[in-house]
C-alpha cells in the first residue's frame, strides 16, 4: 500500500468537529467506506482524519409534515425506519438498491451524499484526471467513457455522481442542514453539488469544516402511494447505476397533479427533470404522457463515444418508472 | 492517543476483552489478523468488494477492510473463530457442509458471518437471500449452494 499514514482525532462535539475539520489536510470520517477506498487507492491523502462517528447525529425523527434524518444515521437503519418506509418509501428503495448489506450497515447518510465519483480514471492514481489532479487532463473524455455523463459534463470532466440516495432526495426536494464556521445554514440537496466546469476538483459547495448535520424532507407523504426508484445496472445487486430514475406522482381525479423526476448515472450530480415534470402535470397518467416526459428527459443529451446507449436506456427507464407509479391506485 | 501516535483500544473479541494499540490508519481487518492473531477473517480485495473480511461489530455485519480500527474502541467483535466449535458447529456451518457451499473455502468465513447476520433480518425468499449475500463473492462459484444453505436454516 502506497498511501501515507494519517493522524486520527475524534471530534468531541459538533463545534469541535467544525474546528478540526476546517484545518488544512483534515477529512471527516464516519463509516469510512468511501474514504478508506480513496485513501488506499492513493486518490485522497488526508494528514488527519476527524472521526465524527460518535456525534449525536444518528436519529431519524418525524414530526407532522417533516422527516429529519441525522447525517450519521446508518443507511440500513434509515431504510428500515417505519416512517421512512411508510411515508417516504422512495428513500428506503434507493437505499435498498445501494451497495451491499455490510456497507449499508457502515455507511452514513452524510457520507452517501459526499461519496465521490466511481470514474475509473479518478479512482486510479496512475491515470489522468482533472478531478483528482487538476490540470492532468480528463482520461475519460477520449477514453473508456461507457459509464460517463450525458448531461452537465465539461471538457475538464465527464464523471457521474454515484449516489442513489441523492437522486431520491433530489426528487423529493429534500434539504440538508450544514454546520460551518459561520453557523448553521440550509441548502437544497440539488444545490449541494456543482457542475464540473473548469473546477471539477470541487464536487460540492461545501467548504472546509462544513459538516452536514441532517437531511430534512418536508413531508412528501403525498407521494408515498406512487413513488419508485428504478436502478439499471450491469449486475442485479451491489453495483452502481448505469441509469437510475426516482419517480413520484400525485394523481387527483385521474389527472397528474404533481410529478417529481430525478435521474442518476447520467450527470455529475443528481439530475432533476423539470421539463419532464412539467410535461406530466395536468395530463392523465397514460402512455402518451409518459412518452412525452421521456422525450424531454433525453433532450440535450451529449453522448460520448461509448455511452450513446444510455440515451435510449434513459428514455425507456423513465417510461418504465412512470408506468410503475402511474397505474391504477 | 499515546505519545507515539498509537491509539489504545479496548475490544471485546469473540466474548473476551482484549486491549490493543493500533496505528491511526490501521483497519480493523489488519488489527484482527496481524495484531490479535485471528486469521480466519480473510483479506481478499481489501477494497470493500469481496466480503471475505466480513465480521460482526456490535451484532452488525461489516467489512473489516473498510473499518478504521480507531473508530471501533469499545466495540464487541465477532469473527469466524467465535462461531461454533468443532464439536458443536453453528447451524449455518452444518448447512454449509451439507450443501457443499464451498470449494476452496477462502470466502467461507465471510459468507458464514454475513449469512448469520442476514438470517437475523429474516429474508422472505431466495431472491432476498441472493440480494442480501451480494456483498460476498465466491470465485469458485458456490453461490447457489450458499443460498441453499442459508435458505435451509431460514426455513425457506
Amino acid at each position: 500500500m502506497s498511501a501515507p499514514a494519517f493522524d486520527y482525532a475524534r471530534a468531541a462535539s459538533l463545534s469541535d468537529a467544525v474546528i478540526q475539520g476546517g484545518r488544512p489536510g483534515s477529512a471527516f470520517v464516519a463509516g469510512g467506506t468511501d474514504l478508506l477506498q480513496l485513501w488506499k487507492a492513493g486518490v485522497q491523502a488526508p494528514e488527519r482524519v476527524v472521526d465524527i462517528g460518535r456525534l449525536p447525529l444518528a436519529e431519524v425523527t418525524s414530526s407532522p409534515g417533516r422527516l429529519s434524518i441525522g447525517a450519521l444515521a446508518r443507511l440500513s437503519d434509515v431504510a428500515r425506519h417505519p416512517d421512512v418506509i411508510g411515508r417516504h418509501p422512495l428513500v428506503a428503495q434507493a437505499i435498498a438498491a445501494s451497495a451491499s448489506g455490510q456497507v449499508r450497515n457502515m455507511a452514513t447518510v452524510g457520507g452517501a451524499l459526499m461519496q465521490r465519483t466511481r470514474c475509473a480514471y479518478f479512482r486510479d492514481e496512475h491515470l489522468p484526471c482533472n478531478k483528482r489532479a487538476p490540470g492532468s487532463g480528463c482520461g475519460a473524455l477520449a477514453g473508456e467513457n461507457r459509464g460517463h455523463a450525458l448531461f452537465g459534463g465539461s471538457e475538464a470532466c465527464v464523471a457521474t455522481h454515484p449516489s442513489d440516495l441523492a437522486v431520491a432526495l433530489t426528487a423529493l426536494g429534500a434539504e440538508i442542514d450544514i454546520l460551518g464556521t459561520d453557523g448553521v445554514r440550509r441548502l437544497a440537496v440539488a444545490d449541494l453539488y456543482r457542475l464540473p466546469g473548469i473546477t471539477p476538483e470541487r464536487d460540492t459547495n461545501l467548504v472546509a469544516g462544513d459538516l452536514i448535520t441532517a437531511v430534512e424532507i418536508s413531508d412528501a407523504g403525498r407521494f408515498a402511494p406512487r413513488s419508485t426508484y428504478l436502478k439499471i445496472r450491469d449486475r442485479a445487486s451491489f453495483e452502481f447505476a448505469v441509469v437510475s430514475v426516482a419517480a413520484a406522482l400525485r394523481v387527483e381525479g385521474g389527472v397528474i397533479a404533481e410529478a417529481r423526476l430525478a435521474v442518476g448515472g447520467v450527470a455529475p450530480l443528481p439530475w432533476r427533470l423539470a421539463n419532464s415534470e412539467a410535461a406530466l402535470v395536468g395530463r392523465r397518467p397514460d402512455a402518451e404522457a409518459f412518452a412525452a416526459a421521456a422525450a424531454f428527459a433525453v433532450e440535450g443529451a451529449r453522448p460520448l463515444a461509448h455511452n450513446g446507449f444510455k440515451v435510449e436506456l434513459l428514455r425507456r427507464a423513465v417510461v418504465r418508472a412512470l408506468q410503475t407509479v402511474g397505474g391504477p391506485a | 492517543m499515546s505519545f507515539d501516535g498509537r491509539i489504545a483500544l479496548s475490544l471485546t473479541l469473540n466474548g473476551r476483552p482484549r486491549e490493543v494499540d493500533v496505528a491511526p490508519s490501521d483497519t480493523l481487518l489488519d488489527v484482527i489478523r496481524d495484531q490479535l492473531g485471528l486469521t480466519g477473517t480473510k483479506k481478499g480485495c481489501d477494497m470493500g468488494s469481496c466480503g471475505a473480511c466480513t465480521i460482526l461489530a456490535d451484532g452488525r455485519r461489516i467489512k473489516a477492510c473498510l473499518a478504521l480500527a480507531a473508530s471501533y474502541d469499545g466495540a464487541s467483535i465477532t469473527t469466524i473463530e467465535g462461531i461454533g466449535t468443532l464439536e458443536n458447529l453453528h447451524p449455518l456451518q452444518v448447512a454449509f457442509v451439507r450443501h457443499d457451499a464451498l470449494q476452496c473455502g477462502y470466502c467461507t468465513p465471510g459468507q458464514i458471518l454475513s449469512g448469520i447476520a442476514l438470517l437475523e433480518e429474516e429474508p422472505r425468499d431466495l431472491a432476498a437471500i441472493r440480494e442480501g449475500m451480494s456483498g460476498n463473492l465466491c470465485r469458485c462459484g458456490a453461490h447457489p449452494n450458499i443460498v441453499a444453505a442459508i435458505a435451509e436454516v431460514a426455513g425457506l
